[in-house]
């Protein structure tokens, strides 16, 4: 039907090959399948959409969070950085995330882990009002961390546009003339927002977790087919890399692109794992606190498996003198002109929407908040049934994948910027859930001025960043201040209106103390 | 909960030490391609990340905080 689409006389004068079109529907009717199967296996309750009744073992739990961990920003994004910066793209945020997300699912994920299990907690918003004894501070997290995730959903609508964009170039030249014969990225957008509604829908969490377990193994295998594949085209690896030093040296080096200070406060921008309401969820899915092994070793291994290809492919796209209408078309491009075997390529580029994609998880959590934090929280426990929160789960997803849609429309230049920004965001609170759960003396106060702090920094930085810019229609700098990523001085300031407010105010009742650290 | 794990603690300056480890200066501006088409800045940083893989797995094999799952499977007024 889609062949049917375009006309024959088109298809003359540019032969286009169908295929990876069909491969990427089988693709994803088979996430069509994964939904319909999670919900027979769905327990009709809420705990079980929300948390799949703590089923999750090591295996399915490191496919999930590494896939929920990995976006567009990880395939998409990469590549475009490493298209316009270097190599640098990795040692800024892959090789840092290896050891600081393994940190973080270390010291934060297995407490809080073990917190949910013990006191029943499903949301982050739920454990901070109750060790803090605060319905307010509750109250005041709610719309940032909704805030905050909306844009990570965006750069998983704006990847998927872009890169299917990149990818289908000339496949429809009547139908689609206004970007050169490419489905456009509103179209994408709308088919990728139903599949992943639809199985999030039918098996709640279950759900989202099945389809990232079987997105991360998709785009796995995709990261190493395509750096295969393009290298063989431009004449081997050593061919591939040849092309680049002598056209852009600069691009296989970090002198003149990356300061040292910005190399090193990158490395805080991975702290931000530590907050993810997703990932929150997903911790909560496990089994035992022994699940986290698996993830705690093979995450840093996954993270090189798939990022290690993009930027081989961003930086070689320079070599070929590759000239994409944005950077986050750099590698739809790279793929359909280096990729010759169309089943070949349909499974690659399969792989990259299964990355994309998985931002799922994301918009499941939204959904989990909103039912457990405002609706039971409001109405009062026992006085929703199952049924009930389920629905109000669903229709608040609608109402924010309807904003997404809308916002998505005008994407910035660079979804890996945006990425930076809502990481540096979520890496702000960092020090509020750290002195949760380690720091008797933390008060209620104390959270209060942290978020506040990050809050009203990450707010200037960002507007000063990266909305004045686009605003104004001037290209979007690295945002550094005073030569460090705005990160820094976000993470300082919450840290320290933390420790400082804690010190002065009130600390929680002794039955909390000992509610949570007895 | 307890806050740290019970032994192993030393296992944190390997970490702190690894993390260090992050900081390749010395490649900053050395464009060799290893292997004849790896940049060395990129090769490090990929051989890093298996170092951290490798870091981890010593890590839970010396200092895994068993107290932890203790601590979630008991009930919140169970004694200690």
């Amino acid at each position: 039907m889609i062949a049917q689409v375009a006309p024959a006389a088109a298809q003359a004068a540019a032969p286009v090959s169908y295929v990876p079109l069909w491969v990427i529907g089988g693709y994803m009717a088979i996430l069509i399948g994964l939904g319909l199967a999670s919900m027979r296996s769905f327990r009709g309750t809420s705990k079980d959409y929300f948390t799949a009744s703590n089923t999750v073992g090591p295996i399915l739990l490191l496919l999930s969070v590494f896939g929920t961990t990995m976006t567009a920003f990880a395939m998409v994004g990469s590549t475009a950085k490493s298209f316009e910066q270097g190599i640098g793209t990795y040692t800024l945020m892959a090789s840092s995330s290896g050891i600081v997300h393994s940190l973080v699912f270390f010291l934060v994920g297995i407490r809080l882990w073990a917190i949910g299990k013990r006191h029943g907690h499903v949301t982050q918003v739920q454990y901070f009002r109750d060790r803090f004894e605060s319905r307010g501070l509750g109250n005041l997290l709610f719309p940032i961390l909704v805030l905050l995730v909306i844009p990570y959903v965006l750069t998983g609508f704006i990847g998927a546009g872009t890169f299917v964009q990149g990818a289908t170039r000339g496949m429809f030249p009547t139908a689609f003339a206004e970007t050169s014969g490419a489905v456009p990225p509103w179209l994408t957008i709308l088919v990728v927002m139903f599949v992943v509604l639809f199985y999030i829908f039918q098996g709640g969490v279950r759900g989202a977790i099945w389809a990232n377990a079987f997105q991360t193994i998709m785009f796995l295998v995709a990261g190493l087919a395509a750096v295969y594949m393009i290298q063989r085209s431009l004449g081997g690896l050593s061919a591939a890399s040849a092309a680049v030093l002598e056209k852009s040296p600069g691009h296989l080096v970090r002198e003149g692109k990356i300061g040292h200070g910005e190399f090193l406060s990158y490395m805080l921008v991975p702290l931000s794992v530590g907050m993810f309401p997703h990932l929150f969820q997903n911790w909560l899915t496990a089994k035992d606190a022994k699940s986290f092994r698996t993830v705690l070793v093979f995450h840093p291994i996954f993270i090189l498996v798939v990022w290690l290809p993009c930027v081989l492919i961003g930086v070689w796209a320079v070599g070929q003198g590759l000239k994409p209408s944005t950077s986050n078309a750099t590698l739809g491009m790279m793929m359909t002109k280096y990729v010759s075997d169309p089943v070949v390529r349909g499974l690659v580029q399969a792989g990259t929407i299964a990355a994309i994609m998985s931002m799922d998880s994301q918009i499941m959590a939204l959904g989990t908040m909103f039912t457990e934090d405002v609706v039971v929280h409001l109405r009062g426990k026992g006085k929703v049934s199952d049924k009930e929160q389920v629905w109000w789960s669903r229709a608040f997803i609608l109402v924010i994948m309807a904003l997404s849609y809308f916002l998505a429309m005008y994407p910035p230049p660079n979804v890996f910027d945006l990425g930076v920004w809502c990481f540096s965001g979520f890496a702000g609170l960092f020090p509020l859930v750290v002195a949760a759960i380690y720091w008797k003396r933390t008060t209620t106060a104390g959270a209060f001025a942290s978020v506040l702090a990050m809050l009203s920094v990450w707010g200037v930085l960002f507007w000063r960043g990266l909305v004045a810019p686009a605003l104004a229609g001037t290209p979007v700098e690295e945002p550094l201040v005073l030569g460090v990523m705005p990160v820094v001085w976000v993470v300082l300031a919450a840290g320290v209106a933390l420790v400082v407010v804690s010190l002065a105010t009130r600390p929680p009742s002794d039955t909390t103390i000992r509610k949570y650290f007895a | 909960m307890s806050s740290r794990a019970p032994r192993g603690r030393w296992m944190w300056i390997v970490v702190a030490v690894f993390a260090f480890l992050h900081w390749d200066f010395w490649l900053w501006d050395d464009a060799t391609l290893w292997f004849g088409f790896l940049p060395a800045g990129l090769g490090y940083h990929a051989l890093y990340s298996l170092g951290a893989g490798l870091l981890w797995f010593t890590f839970i094999r010396l200092a895994w905080p068993d107290h932890v799952e203790e601590w979630a499977s008991r009930k919140p007024e169970e004694p200690q």
